[in-house]
Parts: structure tokens; C-alpha cells; sequence
């Protein structure tokens, strides 16, 4: 454990992509560290397409189970337009960890709205080194194309001082057996994409 | 070894570990997943949904005046619903302890006003605890039985969305059952609340909550933390967490009690510090009842009467401003993210029928209360749950030929059941020519697909009755009844074009599962395909609001290519082939799998 910091960790997109196990997953992974850990999301109607969001924060001693605005240490986004709607969350010195797939919202699937054509470049001139990554194709070649979510949690386990391992029991703890070995190796793909 | 839970996981763990015999609900968010727990972990308790939150409530105070600990749940408008047995079960008292858990939606999230518990406890002179984490939350579920046991009244465990959805640390402990013995005991005076014995009752209640003031000042959840003097915060809830975060030096009297209040611990905590604020979310509930003991104190001045709090609203509040370096928002208008009804949602070809009929459309809260968005944009009123019968019948008959053949109602099935029989036989005894839609989809869809008693099984999925709606609006007296399956979208519109040309009460049964559902599947599964040279771009399709569906703009068509401002594309990822696309093409270009 390093001191008093608490960890931010910022984890957004849209209902059906896994956000709640991802973060979920991460909560259990930082109190079996040993970590005081709270989160909170706002679920209900994540499942009918809903903009999602989820605040995991750990560390010596939490008390608000939501993050600050402007106190993330990390945003986690799994859609382009979702990662600019949480921006104000984002500290200075925050990381950027994006999945780059566009989900359409009702007024751009009904033809009243365009989706904005520039978020990625938006996203780089606030936050150069962000991580942009297909989950998508990373997914299909992995063979399934619900692990995404395990993927891009596999990257942020990587700004964090806690070993695999632990990642590790908590997947397989989560998941149905069967599911278990594509995520752990969804995962380590996902390790091994991060920036070291 | 300490547990990650939710507050709701907590509160239900500490209906276990505190003995609690007896748990009833109807779903609500964010109460839901309390009884959802206690369905799935602790089978020694007795639970199961009510039809609605006055029979939970009323089932709860059955088994409480029997000496079992019991728990009602629900969420805060659900107490509007069972304001009638709360206000006297006040004065009944009970006999095993009674935990009434409600929680609000500050900000609503989920619900259709903010209304503040808090009020309700004052109202009903009942104590209300509330917890600021999971471990609280498990431990404030032990205290509210034992205070109820100890004082002789029900007691309310106000949570919040925050508190019920945040997850924390949480110590377990094995369960010890309830101190009552349990039985059948005669006491009219205490329970039969007859004029000469309520007469008798009240001031019962008067010195009881005196009573519970004076133990309130040595609650040991009410306690003082002292810090820099310069700022003293009262606070309870999500709040005092919010508050912490903002302003871990200052001095807090954090508040696990916060009705009846104490005044010594008040008045000792005012005199230690230069100022006293009070942070809470929606009303001035802590911030008046201190300034009526006279002290100086701020509070709703710096916060505001709306919405949820945060730690930067907190310290906003206070200073002015945010010390936090935020990265700042973008300058980009993003377009919004609403909820929607699913790809195959039978509530989608329903609201495509009747916009068909041009009619105006009463409802209330589900999932289809989403049919008010664009571009269905279907829905004319929702108030509160069952509410769009009573309005749809007070409009045709107040309003005559202007309303007649337009007055819709729509309802869905767990709707029905908790509040939609009463004005359906409303309907029925003083007539009109009001059409009913129920737009059974076999479940409580919007808060995550629970039983209900039209579904057939119970809370713990064990098989039981299925309520006939049918046989109900008959013996009611309704002669026009019948039942449509939606994604026959041009059925559907003839059936109910016919009930609205009927000159008195009918009801259509729009009847298809969720299209989440597993059980019971109409659904193909297979997506539909689309001709996109056929397709003339004419958007009666897109305008169903379906996600499978996207209109694919074309700025300038090619040399020879047909004018046209676009096509639709069906997404076959999310397309489960409901046909309700299919049946509203006027031009054939879209066809079902082979």
C-alpha cells in the first residue's frame, strides 16, 4: 500500500457492456489487497441503454463512495461520446484509458442528430498519452465478444500496485466456469496492451 | 474476514443477522435488490413481493404484532401507497421489532419526484435511522429492530440511491433471533384502533417519542467528532460521507438518528464550535428543528433544496469553490444518452398501434413510461403508479365528444396488480367509454424482471398462482375484453380502433413477454433483414424508436441513384425479429429471416 492515497478509478459507458462486472471485479480485487474500497454506479435503467457510470476508489480510508469532480485518477471509458461526457470527473493529471467503439444514442440512430465526427482528437488534445484501444477486433480475436469488459480491465490493472494474482482468483470467483479461461486470457492480453 | 455489499445487500444481511422471521417488498429503485437478497441468501427468513407497498406493510405489522421481527421495504413513494396503515400502525405500536426501510431518490434517478422521507417519520411520530455506508446500514437494521422492540413502535430505516447502491466493507456476524415470544394475543385496546381506543393510543405516542429524544442523546450512533473548531457540520446519510471527503479536519456531529433529534448533543456540539452548518440533501428537515432550539446555523443558504449533494457540491458550498484540478469539461455538445426501450420490446409495437389511432394516452411508471420520449413521444400522462385509468376516465367523461374515442389507458401487468384494479373497477361501476390497454410483458420489467402475482411464481421462483386479468375485468362487469399479441402491430391497431368506436369500457390485452425474458420466449432470435434499394428512406420505421434500426443519411445521391434523404440499416448484432419494423414498412423492404 502506498500511504494515504486513495485511488479514483472512473469506469463509463453505456448499459449492456459490462461495466458493473468490470467495476464490480476491480472493488473485490482492492479489498482483497487489503484496501478500504468504495463504489458506487448508477444502475436501474443501465439495462435499457443508458449512459452508465461506476466510482470505484480505494485505499487507506474512503468516505464518499463517489469521486470528487476533477479527483480521477482514471477514466475508463468503453464508448467515444461517453468518455467527453465524464471529462469534468478527470484530474490534471489523469489517464485516459479508451475503448474506441461508437455507440449510437436514439438521436443518431434516428437521423436528428450527427455523431461528433472529432471525440478522439478531442480526447488527445486534453490528454495526449490517452490508451485508445479497439476492444472490439481485440475481443473477436480472443473469440468471444463479451470480453471486452475483462480486456480493458486487464490494462487498468496495470496502474495499480496490485498483483495479478489477485485479478486472477476474484475472475474466477465471478464468472461461470466455463467462462473463466477466455477471460483470464482476455485479461492478460488486456495486461500486456497497458502502458508499462 | 470484512465483505464488499452494497447497502441493500447489507440492509438484507442484517435482516438475517438480527432474527428477522418475516420480509415483504413490492420492487422499487433503489430499493429492490433488499428482497431480492433475501429471496436468494437467507431462506430462513419468511419473504416474498407484495402486490403493493400498503399489503407489505401491512404483512410486516401481521407478523410483527404476532412477536416476530419483521422488515417491510420499499421505496420512498411506495410509503405514499402505505401511508394509510404507517400512520396508525404508529399508534398501535408494535410487539416483535418493525423495520420499515424506504429509500429515497434524491436527484430521480429512477422515480418521478424527491420527495424526503424525513418528513414521513415526523408525520407518523415515528423514529428514523439513517446510515452513510453498507456497514451502518447492517448495523442501523439491528438498531431499528431493538428500538422498535424497546419503544413500541414501528421504526424507519431511511436509505438513499447512494447509500443502497454504493458498496463498502462490511463485518459479518451469525444470526440470533428475535427476543420476542411469539403468539396470538388478545389486546383490543392496543390493536384495534376504534375511536375510544385511539383516543387512548395517542398520548401513548406523544410520551414515546419524548421518550425516544431523551435516548436519543446517548445513541451511540449519533456522535460528535471533533476536529477544527472553526467549522462544525451536522450531517447523516451519504452526506456526512460527502462531508468528510470535502472537509476531513472539520468538526462533524454526525447524526445516525435524525427523528426525534437530540437536543443536550445538539446544543453541547453548537457551543464547541465557532460555526454550525447543517449539510443534508432535499429539505431543511435537521437545519429547522436546530434553529427552532434557537441556535445559529446554516444550511439550505449554501446547499440548495434540490437534487443529490457531492463532495465538490459540499465544498462548494462551504468555500466558494473547488480545490479539485480538474482536466474541465469539452466544449462539444454531445448528444444524450437517455434510456430506452429494447431492441423487440412488445411495449414498442404496442405504442406503434396506438399512434396509429392518434389517441391520447394516460399511463403510469414502467418501462413504458420511456414511450413519452422521441420519437414515440406516445405518452400524455404519468402521476404515479396506476394512475392512467382514473385519468383517462375522468377525461372522457368530464370532457365528452372532445375526449370520446381518444381516452387511452396504459398500464403495465405488475402495475396493475399494485394499483390498477381499484380504478379498473372504477371504470366498470360509473362507465364511460374509455379504452384500457395492459401491456402485460409477464413481469416487473423496470426494475430488473420480478415476479408478480400474474407471473406465476413467487419471489423464490417456487410455482403458485397466476392472477387472470381476463377473469377479473369480467366479473368486474367489463363485456369487451380481449387479448392481442403486439407484434401483430395491424391486429393490434384494428382491435383497438374497434374498443375506442365502442361507446363503453373496454380492455385490450397487449400481451407478449419482455424481451429480456428467458421464460416464455416469443421472441425468434433471428434478425430481419432489409432491402436497403427498396428501402425509400421514409423513416416510419425509424420513428418506432427501435436501436436495431439506423437511418443512414445520403447528402447527395450519385448520378442515376433515386432521390432519397436515406435508408435504414438493421443492426443484426441487436435485431431479435419482433416484425414490428416489418409490419409498419409500407413498401416491403424488409423481410424475416428464412
Amino acid at each position: 500500500m502506498s500511504g494515504e492515497r486513495v485511488y479514483n478509478v472512473l469506469i463509463v459507458g453505456v448499459g449492456g457492456q459490462g461495466i458493473i462486472l468490470a467495476s464490480d471485479v476491480l472493488g473485490e480485487v482492492a479489498a482483497r489487497h487489503g484496501y478500504d474500497v468504495k463504489k458506487n454506479e448508477i444502475h436501474g435503467m443501465a439495462q435499457r441503454g443508458g449512459s452508465v457510470s461506476s466510482h470505484v476508489r480505494f485505499g487507506k480510508k474512503v468516505s464518499s463512495p463517489i469521486i470528487k469532480m476533477g479527483e480521477a485518477d482514471v477514466l475508463l471509458s468503453f464508448e467515444q461520446i461517453e468518455t467527453l461526457r465524464y471529462f469534468p470527473f478527470l484530474s490534471e493529471k489523469g489517464k485516459v484509458i479508451l475503448n474506441d467503439q461508437k455507440i449510437l444514442p436514439p438521436a443518431v440512430f434516428t437521423g436528428k442528430q450527427d455523431y461528433p465526427a472529432d471525440v478522439i482528437a478531442k480526447v488527445r488534445e486534453k490528454v495526449p498519452d490517452a490508451l485508445i484501444l479497439d476492444g472490439v477486433a481485440l475481443a473477436a480475436k480472443i473469440g468471444n465478444p463479451r470480453v471486452v469488459n475483462v480486456i480493458f480491465l486487464g490494462v487498468l490493472s496495470k496502474y495499480f500496485d496490485i498483483p495479478a494474482e489477485t485479478y486472477e482468483l476474484v475472475l474466477k470467483e465471478s464468472l461461470k466456469p466455463k467462462l473463466v479461461d477466455i477471460n483470464l486470457k482476455a485479461f492478460h492480453e488486456g495486461r500486456s496492451l497497458a502502458a508499462s | 474476514m470484512k465483505q464488499l455489499m452494497s447497502g441493500n445487500e447489507a440492509i438484507a444481511r442484517g435482516a438475517y443477522e438480527y432474527g428477522v422471521r418475516l420480509a415483504s417488498a413490492y420492487p422499487g429503485t433503489p430499493s429492490t435488490e433488499i428482497l431480492e437478497y433475501i429471496g436468494e441468501k437467507y431462506s430462513n427468513i419468511k419473504a416474498g413481493w407484495a402486490p403493493n407497498e400498503k399489503v407489505a406493510l401491512e404483512v410486516a405489522a401481521g407478523a410483527a404484532y404476532g412477536g416476530a421481527r419483521s422488515m417491510a421495504c420499499m421505496k420512498h413513494v411506495g410509503l405514499n401507497v402505505a401511508a394509510d396503515p404507517f400512520m396508525t400502525l404508529s399508534y398501535t405500536g408494535v410487539n416483535g421489532g418493525l423495520v420499515l426501510v424506504v429509500c429515497d431518490d434524491p436527484a430521480m434517478h429512477s422515480s418521478q419526484n424527491e420527495q424526503d422521507t424525513r418528513n414521513y417519520a415526523k408525520f407518523g411520530k415515528v423514529p428514523c435511522l439513517e446510515p452513510s455506508d453498507s456497514q451502518e446500514a447492517k448495523d442501523l437494521t439491528g438498531e431499528a429492530l431493538r428500538i422498535s422492540e424497546q419503544f413500541d413502535t414501528p421504526v424507519i430505516l431511511r436509505s438513499s440511491t447512494r447509500v443502497s447502491h454504493s458498496m463498502s466493507l462490511v463485518e459479518t456476524k451469525e444470526r440470533q433471533e428475535g427476543p420476542k415470544e411469539l403468539g396470538l394475543k388478545k389486546d383490543p385496546m392496543k390493536f384495534v384502533m376504534l375511536p375510544a381506543m385511539a383516543r387512548k393510543r395517542h398520548p401513548v405516542v406523544e410520551q414515546r417519542l419524548k421518550d425516544l429524544a431523551e435516548f436519543a442523546e446517548t445513541f451511540p450512533f449519533n456522535r460528535i467528532i471533533m476536529g477544527d473548531e472553526s467549522i462544525g457540520i451536522i450531517s447523516a446519510g451519504v452526506s456526512f460521507q460527502y462531508s468528510r471527503e470535502a472537509f476531513p479536519k472539520a468538526s462533524f456531529l454526525q447524526l445516525g438518528m435524525v427523528w426525534p433529534l437530540p437536543e443536550k448533543l445538539i446544543r453541547d456540539f453548537a457551543s464547541r464550535v465557532k460555526r454550525l452548518v447543517v449539510i443534508e440533501e432535499l429539505d431543511p428537515f435537521i437545519e429547522e428543528a436546530v434553529r427552532l432550539m434557537g441556535l445559529t446555523v446554516e444550511g439550505k443558504n449554501l446547499t440548495g433544496l434540490l437534487g443529490e449533494l457531492s463532495p465538490e457540491a459540499v465544498e462548494i458550498a462551504l468555500t466558494g469553490k473547488s480545490s479539485a484540478k480538474s482536466i474541465g469539461p469539452i466544449d462539444m455538445e454531445l448528444p444524450l444518452r437517455p434510456p430506452n426501450m429494447c431492441p423487440g420490446c412488445p411495449h414498442r409495437a404496442t405504442f406503434t398501434a396506438l399512434k396509429k389511432n392518434k389517441v391520447y394516452v394516460s399511463g403510469d411508471i414502467g418501462c413504458y413510461t420511456l414511450g413519452a420520449l422521441p420519437p414515440l413521444g406516445i405518452l400524455d400522462h404519468c402521476l404515479c403508479m396506476g394512475s392512467g385509468i382514473g385519468i383517462a376516465a375522468g377525461l372522457d367523461r368530464a370532457l365528452g365528444e372532445l375526449a370520446q374515442g381518444k381516452a387511452v389507458a396504459v398500464i403495465g401487468d405488475s402495475t396493475f396488480f399494485h394499483s390498477g384494479m381499484t380504478p379498473l373497477l372504477e371504470l366498470a361501476y360509473n362507465g364511460g367509454s374509455t379504452t384500457v390497454v395492459i401491456m402485460d410483458n409477464r413481469t416487473t420489467a423496470m426494475t430488473g424482471a420480478q415476479q408478480h402475482p400474474g407471473t406465476g411464481f413467487t419471489l423464490r421462483m417456487d410455482p403458485t398462482i397466476s392472477a387472470d386479468i381476463e377473469k377479473l375485468a369480467e366479473s368486474f362487469g367489463f363485456k369487451r375484453v380481449r387479448a392481442v399479441n403486439p407484434y401483430h402491430v395491424k391486429e393490434l391497431e384494428t382491435a383497438v380502433a374497434e374498443e375506442l368506436a365502442a361507446n363503453e369500457p373496454s380492455l385490450v390485452i397487449s400481451r407478449a413477454p419482455c424481451a429480456l425474458l428467458k421464460t416464455g420466449r416469443i421472441l425468434p432470435d433471428k434478425p430481419l433483414t432489409i432491402d436497403s434499394e427498396v428501402c425509400k428512406g421514409c423513416k416510419t420505421c425509424i420513428n418506432t424508436g427501435c436501436p436495431a434500426l439506423e437511418f443512414v443519411k445520403i447528402e447527395k445521391p450519385e448520378e442515376g441513384e433515386k432521390k432519397r434523404k436515406g435508408y435504414t440499416k438493421i443492426n443484426e448484432a441487436l435485431c431479435v425479429g419482433c416484425r414490428t419494423c416489418f409490419e409498419v414498412c409500407k413498401f416491403d423492404a424488409i423481410k424475416e429471416a428464412s
